[in-house]
């Protein structure tokens, strides 16, 4: 909670709108306990009297009646209609749309298209028929302004309710016996509040204008009872003579509305998870550089990492992601980097090419050079130049990576056409040659196809002709087949180990799996906790891990072949990257730790292909010789 | 001794593109009718890629979805009403994603006395004993009870999630891929504690995955699954060191191992399930496939001993 409220704050006109609604309200109750002029009484002698009038602060009306109390008592009942409509409408409205949302199927669609229609009715034509079928009076405006917008909370509430209603722990709760009504209050209802809470409050000050509308017609309020709208209706006939008649009342609907609105757009963004975890913004171009020095250039590798650090900044705690990561890539070599999740090993990726999210990432050390021009820092015109045309990535899931709403051909030729100056049908002739080098069947068809169109394979063949489109010199692979089954798994390697071969290309490989590792790098660098362990030749380092951490990361994988076993295991977790142990960080789950483990910073430590950054490596296989 | 599970032609179709009034557009069968027994005690293991009908299998095991053909034996007892209440005393479920198969709004002790409350109607005192056996049993820490679940690690929260299963008291747990969001070194923790609690309390398990090696890692029986039906089933021993279906036998030349060439796969994928070739479904990219096998469909059959294969040129 109270984080929640120094979010809101943090939202400067959200405070202020606060700040006038609780002044506003505080008003309005304590109206019957101030010393004002009964509202309702009439002095024809007094009338109009302009504002700061003799007992009269803001003047009286045609009627001689005083504006103070009458906007005060007004606004009391404006605003004691308004609440009370709001919440009658989120009431039904919640109770239909979660009721059709968790029903699904005949249920939800008959229960809809019944609020569809309520919906294709003007808003306001619909309340002056409820007002005209059952009379005017307040209380019928109130009962017509919550019917109008009950399909607006019904809605809302049925679409979220149906993400909710197939979650697991739905399913979870039904097998734990419980019945649907109880799964409807304990399980589905929970989960929906903050969403009725939000529509609440943007729609709150609406509806205290349709009910201010309704007696501005005549129709709500009923003489002489104050309401802001029916205030409103009578000064009409004086607003030249007399305006500030109008204006009072006026001006209280414009606050009201104003900082309810105001504070409900501070509520809805402090309520919603995106925005709570920061990331109030988009994410800049490239990633924020906070480099305090660069390291001294080198000429070596195509593409050389050195030093690299990488933090999330959030709030006060710096999550420390890439530790001081160096790695280095030759033309046509395919380097694995290994590690389990929150290793570090998908932003070290990232940030080759800056696209790591700012905020909160940022580089704060290291370099990446790639034929020794170093690339953090570049202006972003150059990144962007370089992107995608001399390094390329693969991401895991193609789904979200290719745009569901062009055909892949488009895809592919825009793609060509950012880097080079070509025609349209150049373009496309060259997207179909890439679908060819791809090997997808038919590609004259399929380039007219939608990614959804096509099944998880062919899309990731889609992602990896994207990355070829400009002939790259170097492609990034992030998990590229873990989304994939086995069999088409292999398909996509078998590609991926071609295409380097007859292109020369250089690929840094990151996965978790040591399988695919052997079967497609050179060489391999595992990562734990944000920086490498231990790297080497593929084949050197699984068959005799010199890290204890990848000794027994290899041990727990179970092999095929090796029949019903009692898996290896390595106790404990990875530590928390905002909060790393001094020296080793495997220390605290290695068998082998030493006091000297636990103090001093470990190097990485080896003859230049091969290195380890441990105290007491494993024997290697030229001393197990 | 009558088996844990039976099957007798279960089955599940899916009405395709429904309409408000009258009949569906297209069916499509998730599931071809099944028979799959399991005996008390024992650990069958079901692989299969995606689509190919495990999950759907899954949840008709546990009645979250009803079955649209055939019927389910649990301990002797026919339950063929998808009544989740009914079938949790009996058999429970292990969710793939630990996370989202727990409430974010309630405490660990709310989720886990959920099944005591509302199938056994077990009293507060009652309650609490149970919930603190099982809680030691899945080698968790007392303190964590008040917690809420995003305060836990994928592990952590998948032995919240097989904690609540073993709270329902059933005796037969189906576990659907029960590792698969799991870290590799985080995964043997599961499997072990999975292994160690079946010892304890003679549990059977239906253990649900698309990776091979951990299958054969903790299975008596595996069940291979191919586009809606069962192409192999046999012990675990042998089923992928000595397949007799072909596709068996791509599955576990795919699977990427360490000190093994890159295999390449076979082309293509699974054909379309709203069109589905009238003989073997993999006869499309079986390289030993001839006429009778894209004209007939091969039953389930003995092989060799306890192996069976569906397929009509067994290797």
């Amino acid at each position: 909670m109270r984080a929640f409220l120094k979010l809101l704050f943090r939202n400067r006109l959200a405070g202020m709108g606060a700040v006038f609604l609780a002044v506003i309200v505080v008003l309005a109750l304590l109206t019957p306990l101030l010393p004002l002029h009964p509202p309702n009484e009439i002095n024809t002698a007094n009338r109009y009297l302009r504002p700061l009038a003799e007992g009269h602060w803001l003047g009286t009306d045609h009627l001689g009646r005083d504006l103070l109390s009458r906007i005060l008592w007004g606004t009391r009942l404006s605003l004691a209609v308004g609440f009370a409509a709001a919440l009658i409408a989120a009431v039904i409205g919640a109770a239909i749309g979660i009721t059709a949302g968790y029903a699904g199927g005949r249920t939800d669609n008959v229960t809809m298209r019944g609020v569809d229609m309520l919906m294709a009715f003007p808003y306001i034509l619909l309340a002056l028929a409820i007002v005209a079928v059952l009379g005017p009076g307040l209380m019928n405006a109130l009962i017509a302004v919550a019917a109008v917008n009950i399909p607006f909370f019904a809605r809302n509430i049925r679409g979220v309710t149906v993400g909710i209603a197939h979650k697991e722990f739905v399913d979870a709760a039904r097998l734990s016996g419980m019945g649907h009504a109880r799964i409807l209050f304990s399980e589905v209802l929970p989960n929906v509040v903050p969403v009725i809470v939000i529509a609440m409050s943007t729609t709150l000050g609406w509806m205290i204008l349709e009910t201010a509308g309704l007696s501005f017609l005549g129709l709500g309020s009923q003489p002489p009872q104050a309401d802001l709208g029916s205030m409103l209706g009578e000064a009409r006939s004086a607003l030249i003579s007399a305006p500030h008649t109008s204006l009072v009342p006026g001006a209280m609907i414009l606050l009201i509305v104003m900082s309810i609105n105001l504070l409900g757009d501070g509520v809805r963004d402090a309520l919603d998870p995106r925005l709570r975890s920061g990331a109030l913004s988009r994410p800049a171009a490239a990633t924020l550089v906070e480099r305090k020095q660069v390291p001294a250039p080198s000429s070596e590798g195509l593409l050389r990492i050195e030093d690299l650090e990488t933090q999330f900044q959030v709030g006060r705690r710096d999550y420390r992601a890439v530790n001081g990561v160096s790695l280095s890539l030759e033309p046509g070599e395919c380097v694995g980097l290994i590690g389990e999740s929150g290793s570090g090993k998908s932003v070290t990726a990232l940030s080759v090419m800056g696209l790591v999210a700012s905020p909160p990432g940022v580089i704060t050390g290291g370099a990446v050079r790639l034929d020794g021009d170093d690339l953090i820092g570049a202006p972003y015109a150059r990144l962007r130049a370089l992107r995608g045309n001399r390094v390329a990535y693969i991401f895991q899931d193609p789904l979200s990576t290719l745009h569901p709403l062009y055909r892949i051909g488009e895809q592919l030729a825009e793609a060509i056409r950012v880097h080079h100056p070509v025609g349209r049908n150049e373009a496309k002739r060259r997207a179909v040659q890439l679908l060819v080098d791809v090997r997808i069947p038919n590609p004259a068809q399929r380039i007219r196809a939608y990614p959804h169109e096509l099944s998880g394979g062919m899309r990731q063949r889609v992602g990896i002709a994207m990355a070829l489109a400009n002939d790259p010199d170097i492609i990034i692979a992030d998990e590229p087949t873990t989304a994939l089954d086995v069999t088409v798994q292999a398909q996509i390697l078998k590609l991926l180990d071609d295409l380097r071969r007859s292109r020369g290309l250089a690929i840094l490989f990151i996965t978790h799996d040591f399988g695919v590792v052997a079967q497609l790098c050179d060489r391999v660098a595992v990562m734990y906790a944000g920086r490498i362990v231990e790297e080497g030749p593929t084949a050197e380092v699984l068959e005799a891990p010199a890290h204890p951490y990848t000794k027994r990361l290899i041990a727990c994988v179970p092999e095929l072949g090796g029949g019903r076993r009692r898996l290896e295991a390595i106790p404990g977790l990875p530590p928390a990257v905002d909060d790393l142990p001094p020296g080793c960080a495997f220390a605290p789950r290695c068998d082998k730790a030493a006091e000297a483990c636990r103090s001093g910073e470990v190097a990485l430590q080896g003859q230049d292909r091969r290195r380890v950054r441990c105290l007491f490596p494993e024997p290697t296989t030229e001393a197990a010789q | 001794m009558s088996p844990a599970v039976q099957t007798h032609g279960l089955a599940c179709r899916f009405e395709f593109g429904r309409r408000l009034f009258g009949p569906p557009r297209a069916l499509l069968h998730a599931l071809h009718p099944t028979d799959l027994a399991v005996a008390p005690g024992e650990t069958l293991g079901i692989v299969g890629e995606s689509g190919c009908g495990k999950s759907t299998l899954a949840r008709m095991l546990v009645g979250l979805q009803p079955p649209s053909e055939g019927f389910i034996e649990i301990e002797g007892a026919a339950l063929n009403r998808a009544d989740p209440a009914e079938f949790g005393r009996r058999i429970q479920y292990v969710f793939q994603d630990p996370v989202s198969s727990l409430n974010p709004r309630k405490t660990i002790r709310e989720i886990l006395e959920a099944p005591l409350r509302y199938l056994h109607g077990m009293g507060r005192a009652a309650r609490r004993a149970r919930i603190d056996e099982i809680f030691g049993a899945v080698r968790l820490r007392p303190e964590f009870l008040t917690r809420y679940p995003h305060e836990f690690s994928g592990g952590q929260a998948q032995r919240i999630g097989i904690a609540r299963a073993l709270a329902a008291s059933a005796r037969i747990l189906v576990l659907d891929e029960p590792v698969s969001a799991l870290d590799v070194s985080v995964q043997a923790q599961v499997l072990n504690l999975l292994a160690d609690l079946k010892a304890e309390w003679g549990l059977t398990y239906l253990f649900i995955s698309h990776d091979l090696a951990v299958v054969e890692a903790v299975s008596d029986r595996i069940a291979v699954l191919y586009f809606g039906s069962v192409v192999e089933q046999g012990p675990a021993e042998r089923v992928f060191a000595a397949p007799r279906h072909p596709y068996t036998r791509l599955l576990a030349d795919s699977a990427p191992q360490v000190g093994r060439k890159l295999g390449g796969g076979a082309a293509g994928e699974l054909p379309d399930p709203l069109d589905p070739p009238p003989g073997c479904a993999f006869a499309g990219r079986c390289p030993l496939a001839t006429e009778r096998c894209r004209a007939e469909r091969p039953l389930l059959r003995p092989v060799e001993g306890d192996q069976f294969a569906a397929c009509h040129h067994p290797l």
